[in-house]
């Protein structure tokens, strides 16, 4: 008997820790190894020519999904003009950081890889990323470059990363139902209590329409939708150094309460409160949303179910800005073919790329001397889009991901009880984003 | 060892008057010898995939070790104050253990009831354990992608459908509110696991021998003394595998939670597993503090298990 006894204890407890070793995987899968300075023998400040290597090498690349699109349209008109192939690879947007992270312990990242933007100034000063800063000054146009992320890409003085696609965010509105709401379809809102009023106006006609809508579980969405109100007003979000948040301020506070009066008029559409952003734009591209702060990239796509309207995201009393975000692209620390891998950013960024394919596509071009482009002028929309963009800012902290976009973020803490709830937390709520941000 | 045990009781099972000492000491070694033998195959797999992990979190959980650039050099015991430090550890605690128990509880007594409906009815036996097995069939992550979808308020059928029996007024907002993220999460969790607890606890009742229940018949004993005094006593073994995998499995909660809630709304409904994922790729990016967390979470389970077994251990064992 004590015999059986202590057997069936023993195997009790080797069968538990093989079910706890469910967890650890969870956590070892991150990373196995060394730190991983195998591959980073700096070949990218001393390239051998201003155009690269194009000798017929296969060059491994990641982006995310919500790029996709772009990402597909440059590598395939890469491929088709140059020796050098690219083997794309689209991750979903939520597990990128965690196959990077890993990626990067192992030594195994792509040859070129794009980020989020407001990763990039962690991901850079982490060593992800080749010095390129001899290559980017060897550009005839080098001064024309979206300043915005090349400031995100440079640490040290050094320079990391290109802006591979720039996703900007604009105040859409759909021009039919503006119509139908008795609103001036060729007049969008100027100030952010006009489309306050105005989405309450489309939120009258009924019958599944709303007047607007937003990703209210969502960090991302709402630091990309929200933050240019703000700086519209020419206040700012951070400071300089990205170490402390200025969210509290009176033009924050005017932000939230527009929008909070619209939740409590219920002129937000069904399940903006639990919007984690698998979904945020669908709404309005089936045609039910009045008018939201929109991503410039889907202008096209949108194009296509409905009459879209485009203005610069109004703040409290005027104004207009935007977030420049979408995601900048360098060239891996474990890539062992920086010349080729520079060949095709140095093609990503010439006249051809910029125009033929991305402003083709309705897209905008990270050049500022290529914004007045033949595709731009046959859409004013497009055009206004380019003009903001170069006005537009770029938000840097080394902790934003954490700060903001994580789902379990103070600044999604501070919007849904400014928002949602009685807004009287906010003051408390902003200092907590300041301690993640100081770290 | 898993080999081992085996070899063991088959030896004191064979019952065989023992021979003198030294006569069977020489085949023993030789039968050690190839007990080595067959174990090594286990035993090589046991310390590739679980020993040399461990002992990597382990080291990880002692290492200052950010997801990004790896190993940065000890760091013991600051990971493990920082994991118990972190705003939402004791909110995932307290959320898993609220989770687990309700999660048991539902899964259990119903597993239970069914397989006791499944087990007297004669008609319609094979139709309904084949209804109630099917979700089984479906993996867990994609069993809470169709109930998102069916949740969702814009555009799942669930919300709508309440609508026009006149249950509810407007829109429901299944994992708008904590309460309602939970709920809805047990009931996806209850949909989907409802059926393997039947199962096994059908299998456990099977195995009771009809006569018990003649006898009890005999004595004249009612059905509710039949289940509680004959039914549940031979049943215990079934009860206690259901309730070790169930608590085990309730308390590594993540698919479910990761798909439906985030750990939403409003950071309520994170589960331990959740923030060690969090912690390791969702912002922090620190693996040095997760391992420390899943140490932790290993040693809880650990003893968690351990007053299990004891407290299921049937009478005459103790």
């Amino acid at each position: 008997m004590t015999h059986h006894r202590r057997t069936s204890a023993t195997k009790a407890v080797a069968s538990t820790l093989v079910i706890g070793l469910t967890t650890l995987g969870l956590a070892a899968c991150g990373g196995s190894g060394d730190d991983g300075d195998g591959g980073d023998d700096g070949g990218g400040s001393t390239a051998s020519s201003p155009e690269g290597v194009d000798d017929g090498s296969t060059l491994t690349m990641w982006t995310r999904a919500p790029l996709e699109k772009q990402a597909n349209l440059l590598v395939d008109a890469y491929n088709a003009s140059h020796e050098n192939q690219v083997d794309l690879t689209i991750v979903p947007n939520d597990d990128y950081v965690a196959k990077v992270g890993a990626a990067a312990g192992s030594d195994g990242l792509p040859d070129l890889f794009a980020a989020d933007i407001v990763y990039v100034p962690n991901w850079v000063q982490q060593g992800l990323f080749q010095d390129i800063t001899g290559n980017i000054d060897g550009l005839d146009y080098a001064d024309t470059i979206n300043q915005g992320h090349l400031d995100a890409g440079t640490y040290e003085d050094a320079e990391y990363v290109l802006p591979f696609v720039l996703d900007v965010s604009m105040m859409f509105y759909n021009k039919d139902l503006y119509e139908q709401a008795g609103l001036d379809p060729e007049q969008g809102p100027t100030t952010l209590e006009e489309f306050g009023e105005q989405a309450k106006a489309v939120d009258e006609i009924g019958g599944g329409v709303d007047g607007t809508f937003f990703g209210g579980n969502c960090g991302g969405c709402l630091v990309f939708t929200w933050f240019p109100s703000i700086w519209a007003a020419d206040e700012d979000v951070m400071n300089a150094e990205g170490t402390e948040s200025l969210l509290a301020s009176d033009t924050a506070k005017d932000v939230y309460a527009v929008y909070k009066d619209l939740v409590d008029s219920d002129a937000v559409g069904a399940g903006t409160r639990d919007e984690t952003g698998a979904t945020w734009v669908a709404p309005f591209q089936e045609g039910k949303v009045g008018v939201m702060p929109y991503p410039a990239t889907l202008l096209s796509t949108a194009d296509e179910t409905i009459d879209v309207g485009v203005v610069p995201i109004p703040g409290p009393g005027g104004g207009g800005s935007t977030f420049v975000g979408g995601d900048g692209i360098g060239v891996s620390k474990d890539s062992e073919q920086s010349d080729q891998a520079w060949n095709f950013l140095q093609w990503m960024m010439s006249e051809e790329a910029q125009v033929d394919v991305l402003a083709k596509d309705g897209n905008v071009v990270s050049r500022s001397d290529l914004t007045d482009n033949e595709y731009a002028a046959a859409d004013p929309r497009v055009q206004l889009i380019n003009e903001t963009a170069a006005e537009g800012r770029t938000p840097v902290a080394l902790n934003f991901q954490q700060a903001f976009n994580a789902p379990s973020s103070p600044w999604l803490t501070l919007v849904r009880n400014a928002v949602f709830e009685d807004g009287s937390s906010i003051d408390a709520d902003n200092e907590e984003i300041t301690a993640i941000l100081s770290q | 060892m898993s080999v081992q045990l085996p070899l063991s009781s088959v030896a004191t099972a064979a019952g065989t008057p023992p021979p003198s000492a030294r006569r069977r000491r020489r085949p023993g070694r030789h039968h050690a010898l190839s007990g080595w033998a067959y174990a090594a195959p286990t035993a090589l797999f046991v310390l590739v995939l679980f020993v040399l992990p461990v002992l990597l979190v382990g080291q990880m959980s002692a290492s200052d070790w950010p997801l990004l650039s790896g190993n940065q050099g000890v760091n013991f015991p600051d990971n493990f104050r920082d994991a118990v430090d972190n705003r939402f550890f004791w909110d995932s605690v307290v959320f898993t253990i609220k989770y687990t128990v309700i999660a048991t509880v539902l899964l259990i007594g119903l597993g239970l009831g069914l397989a006791l409906l499944v087990q007297e009815s004669t008609h319609w036996k094979s139709f309904l354990r084949t209804a109630v097995l099917v979700p089984s069939a479906l993996g867990l992550a994609s069993a809470s992608l169709l109930f998102y979808a069916l949740y969702s308020p814009q555009v799942g059928p669930i919300s709508p459908f309440l609508e026009r029996l006149g249950i509810v007024d407007g829109p429901v907002s299944f994992l708008g509110s904590p309460d309602g993220a939970l709920w809805s999460t047990v009931f996806l969790v209850v949909w989907r696991f409802a059926g393997f607890y039947m199962l096994l606890l059908m299998v456990g009742l099977q195995g009771i021998p009809h006569e018990v229940y003649e006898a009890a018949r005999m004595d004249g004993a009612s059905r509710w003394q039949t289940f509680s005094r004959v039914t549940l006593p031979l049943l215990r073994p079934s009860l206690a595998l259901c309730t070790i995998l169930c608590v085990t499995g309730s308390l590594l909660a993540f698919d479910q939670f990761y798909i439906l809630t985030k750990g939403g709304p409003d950071n309520s409904t994170i589960t331990v597993v959740q923030l060690i994922y969090n912690v390791a790729f969702q912002g922090q990016n620190d693996l040095g503090v997760a391992a420390a967390l899943s140490i932790i979470v290993l040693g809880a389970l650990v003893l968690i298990n351990i007053a299990q077994i004891r407290g299921m251990r049937a009478p005459e064992e103790k």
